[in-house]
């Protein structure tokens, strides 16, 4: 039976050596989709790695479609090293266009970090380019193409590296679980379509039925957002409607499965590879420690449920002590979809997969009205300011102006008077708010009042039972290397217009940026990242961890991407050590294709400075 | 500070006690040893003093931008940047376009059917766009009865409205004529989708247009598309049969299927209706000055 020969096979890949007793247990009730994948990453053991980028096919829940992999695989292969080595990463181009590979999350030489443009000209086609820096840090990473869109299409893999001593996070077992989308429309179809109509891939807008359904805003709410031009549902732009969510490469039906034995301690190293997908990880079942967060280790947190960022990684451990399956569950935040993996004792084995939890609606919180308090600003009251400032604007007024338009005090007045309650005033799009964002069209909105959201659940899981990661959670085990005070603070704003699909820091796109982000080398920085958009934004900083400012002094954590929560803010303390220039941007491949990106440039203070 | 990091000895000290707690005990979080900072008092890391993020940024200016681009060390200068300008188009620069058809459709009417289109496409920017609209009218059997062709410049000005300015030529009926128009389009408050602009022909006859839709989604496919449109004139322009005031006007209502975003089949009725001299003119032609008509059509976009 050829099944059981792959199986026994894959078992012994699997388990090798452990002589575990095969044992064929698979009653019908338990299969859904594939009787399961077991089938490790391929990993490519360090220091030395040769990597190939070409064209493939992938094959997900039985369908094939094209694709970009590394050495044959989607994701590529688990790149293994040690700290202390000398990474030689010889990466051959076989496409017909530019690539590029950027190490994630590794602090190396920035000639060596991948971005064609800022940190070398790119990998030309069939041609080859050797990377080589020293391993000065150990954990959990990942790697992908910085080149156009070939990230969507499969260009990522795992990177581990493993410390130079012992473990400091013992388990007996451990398990990469790159997390990511898929979509067999090519990514520049998905960029037209967004610029076309934002609203695209949005299926779970707001409808009669639902409001009917009672799954919507209530009428009055619904006017009032209306009156705004904002939509509740729009939580993630490219969705489920057209995106396989993958675990290592595979669909939820094909049921990627990792082993474990009853009693082990199992940790799972989590990497969310996607282009455009924030997700909601949980395994019903089993409580996860979070031990590690973006490679660097945290204070052990127990958790339930925690949601992982697009670019970020989570080291968790897990110790099943049943004899039995438990479902992997990585849900996108928009609830469109769910990943979804197996952890078993044995092959074929298949927990029950849960539903998707009902759909997030944004919040006014989610505008930036935070600091209003929950209980003056919540629904009903400042709906109804919201809907009487809407009626003195008529739609058959034409208004070239939008009513919200500071800067005509004429027209904004009266249909402000509703949303001003007191200091700092309520408007919308009050570039007074935001004295550092350029007033342009690529500004939708800005926050009336952000607050630092850094202590909440991210979007979607206000309501969920159980223990859920907060950012706040997370802790250093060890002291920040630097403690030094910032000499200055910096205030970036995340700026977005959803109906023409635009995005951008500071309201300045980066085709139209005329100077980068300026420091000096060694210089300690806080910097404020202000979301004035209704969508979360995993910000990414090439080169660089920083220390997020959450009240833990200097066991800061340090990240090399944070999530910034619709209308939040977030905070961090930076040492800018590394000279060179380097990328920044939000990692939703989409918004930075659109404009969200900046340069940052380190320079030695002695001398020019230039 | 690279250096600290490198130096690894920080990593690797309390990580081993790490690891030995994390398996002498897997059920419940493991506790961490030195260099642990009183858990309760997180910002008194060390002697009481806070440290780190806890400590307030200072006021000191930014420096000086950076005058040249650090991989030009490395690498030819003029491969950078030739990359470098690409990378910068690519993000934020780059040129789209969309051809939609609101209205393609089959219109059932007393002595003899018809048809008509309302279409727009663009191409350019996020800013700045050439669109090219055309709409209009004819009966199986007669030909087009109306239809014109505009050519505007599309420049945003806010987050919702573009102003546009070109020409419009009206095909038919004869004479022909051709206008210079300046309008607003965009997405008013509501989610109206609004339309309007005036014409001002060579002859100096002034008309001008308002028109909008909404989109009412009964279920995610479903959409009930309401929608208006007015024509108005300053003077009379009785060779085209328009008299000056509010000359006519049309309201429908679409209710279309989206099998695809792109491509959604639509049944609706349309009551179209000229109004003072506009409807005198057409009376004393022998037209009709209302009318109800069932449409079928398409809408479409690609």
């Amino acid at each position: 039976m050829t099944v059981l020969d792959r199986r026994t096979l894959l078992k012994g890949a699997a388990l090798a050596g452990t002589g575990l007793a095969l044992t064929p247990w698979l009653p019908a009730w338990a299969q859904t989709g594939s009787a399961g994948i077991v089938k490790p990453l391929p990993t490519m053991l360090g220091p030395d790695v040769a990597l190939r980028i070409a064209h493939q096919m992938i094959t997900i829940d039985g369908r094939s479609s094209h694709a970009i992999g590394i050495n044959g695989t989607i994701p590529g292969p688990l790149i293994r090293l040690r700290q202390g080595q000398v990474a030689r990463l010889v990466v051959t181009n076989d496409l017909d266009e530019d690539s590029s590979i950027h190490w994630h999350g590794l602090l190396v030489p920035f000639q060596m970090d991948g971005v064609p443009g800022i940190s070398f000209p790119g990998i030309k086609p069939r041609s080859t380019f050797t990377y080589e820096f020293p391993l000065i840090q150990s954990g959990t990473y990942w790697y992908h193409s910085h080149s156009g869109l070939q990230e969507q299409m499969g260009h990522y893999g795992p990177i581990v590296i493993d410390p130079a001593g012992e473990d400091p996070i013992a388990s007996d077992r451990e398990h990469v679980i790159v997390l990511s989308d898929y979509s067999p429309l090519h990514p520049h179809a998905i960029f037209r379509k967004l610029k076309q109509m934002g609203g695209y891939f949005n299926y779970q807008k707001q409808t009669l039925a639902g409001m009917l359904g009672g799954r919507d805003q209530p009428a009055k709410e619904r006017m009032a957002w209306g009156g705004m031009r904002m939509d509740p549902t729009d939580i993630s732009d490219v969705t489920g409607s057209t995106y396989r969510y993958l675990v290592n490469g595979h669909g939820p039906s094909d049921n990627w499965t990792a082993l474990f034995r009853v009693g082990e301690t199992v940790r799972l190293r989590f990497i969310n590879a996607s282009a455009m997908t924030i997700f909601n990880v949980r395994i019903p079942g089993l409580t996860m420690t979070v031990v590690q967060a973006d490679g660097l280790p945290v204070r052990p947190v127990t958790v339930d449920e925690f949601q992982i960022t697009v670019a970020e990684t989570f080291d968790v451990i897990v110790t099943p002590s049943e004899d039995r399956a438990f479902t992997l569950v990585a849900e996108s935040v928009d609830r469109s979809g769910m990943a979804r993996a197996t952890l078993a004792p044995r092959e074929g084995m298949a927990a029950e997969v849960p539903a998707l939890h009902a759909r997030p609606l944004a919040t006014m919180k989610d505008m930036g009205m935070g600091a209003m308090g929950a209980g003056a600003m919540d629904h009903g009251a400042m709906g109804h300011d919201m809907a009487a400032m809407g009626e003195s604007a008529p739609a058959a007024e034409i208004p070239v102006f939008d009513p919200s338009h500071p800067e005509d005090p004429a027209q904004a007045g009266d249909a402000m008077a509703g949303m001003n309650h007191g200091a700092g005033g309520m408007g919308m799009r009050d570039f007074a708010n935001a004295p550092g964002v350029k007033k342009s069209p690529t500004v939708q909105t800005i926050s009336p009042m952000p607050v630092d959201r850094t202590g909440e659940r991210g979007q979607g899981l206000e309501g969920v039972e159980g223990t859920v990661l907060t950012y706040r959670d997370l802790m250093a085990v060890h002291r920040n290397p630097d403690v030094r005070a910032p000499g200055r603070s910096l205030e970036i704003h995340l700026t977005g217009n959803m109906e023409r699909y635009m995005w951008a820091f500071d309201g300045v796109k980066f085709n139209e940026i005329t100077a980068p982000i300026s420091f000096v080398q060694d210089e300690r920085v806080r910097v404020t990242l202000v979301n004035d958009t209704m969508m979360a934004h995993p910000i990414h900083l090439h080169g660089h961890y920083f220390e997020l400012v959450t009240g833990h002094g200097d066991y800061a954590p340090r990240k090399h991407t944070v999530n910034v929560l619709p209308g939040g803010k977030v905070t961090f303390d930076v040492t800018m050590d590394a000279p060179g220039d380097w990328a920044f941007h939000c990692h939703l491949l989409y918004h930075m294709h659109a404009g969200m990106m900046q340069v940052v440039s380190v320079r030695a203070a002695a001398g020019d400075g230039a | 500070m690279r250096a600290a990091l490198l130096a690894g000895a920080a990593w690797l000290l309390p990580a081993a006690a790490y690891g030995q707690a994390m398996e002498h005990d897997h059920a419940s979080p493991p506790s961490v040893e030195a260099p642990a900072a009183p858990e309760d008092n997180p910002h008194a890391a060390h002697g009481g003093e806070p440290s780190g993020t806890a400590l307030p940024a200072g006021t000191a200016p930014p420096p000086a931008v950076a005058k040249n681009w650090a991989a030009d060390a490395y690498h030819d200068p003029a491969e950078m940047g030739r990359v470098r300008a690409s990378l910068w188009k690519e993000h934020g620069g780059a040129s789209f376009s969309q051809i939609l058809f609101n209205l393609a459709e089959y219109q059932v009417r007393k002595g003899g059917d018809g048809f008509r289109w309302d279409g727009k496409g663009w191409f350019g920017t996020d800013i700045d766009r050439l669109v090219i609209k055309s709409e209009g009218e004819g009966r199986f059997g007669d030909g087009v009865e109306s239809a014109e062709v505009q050519a505007v410049y599309s420049r945003a000005i806010d987050p919702y409205f573009n102003l546009q300015a070109g020409i419009r030529h009206h095909v038919s009926p004869n004479p022909s004529r051709t206008y210079a128009t300046l309008g607003v389009e965009g997405l008013a408050p509501y989610w109206f989708e609004v339309e309007a602009a005036v014409f001002l022909s060579a002859k100096g006859d002034v008309l001008a247009r308002i028109e909008g839709y909404y989109d009412q989604r009964i279920t995610q496919r479903l959409i009930l598309q309401p929608r208006v449109e007015f024509n108005l004139a300053a003077q009379d322009v009785r060779e085209n049969g328009i008299g000056s005031g509010l000359s006519d006007a049309e309201l429908g209502l679409r209710l279309r299927y989206e099998i695809r975003r792109e491509f959604a089949p639509y049944v609706g009725i349309s009551y179209d209706r000229s109004f003072g001299d506009t409807a005198r003119l057409a009376r004393r032609s022998g037209e009709e000055t209302a009318a109800t008509r069932l449409v079928a059509g398409v809408r479409a976009w690609f």
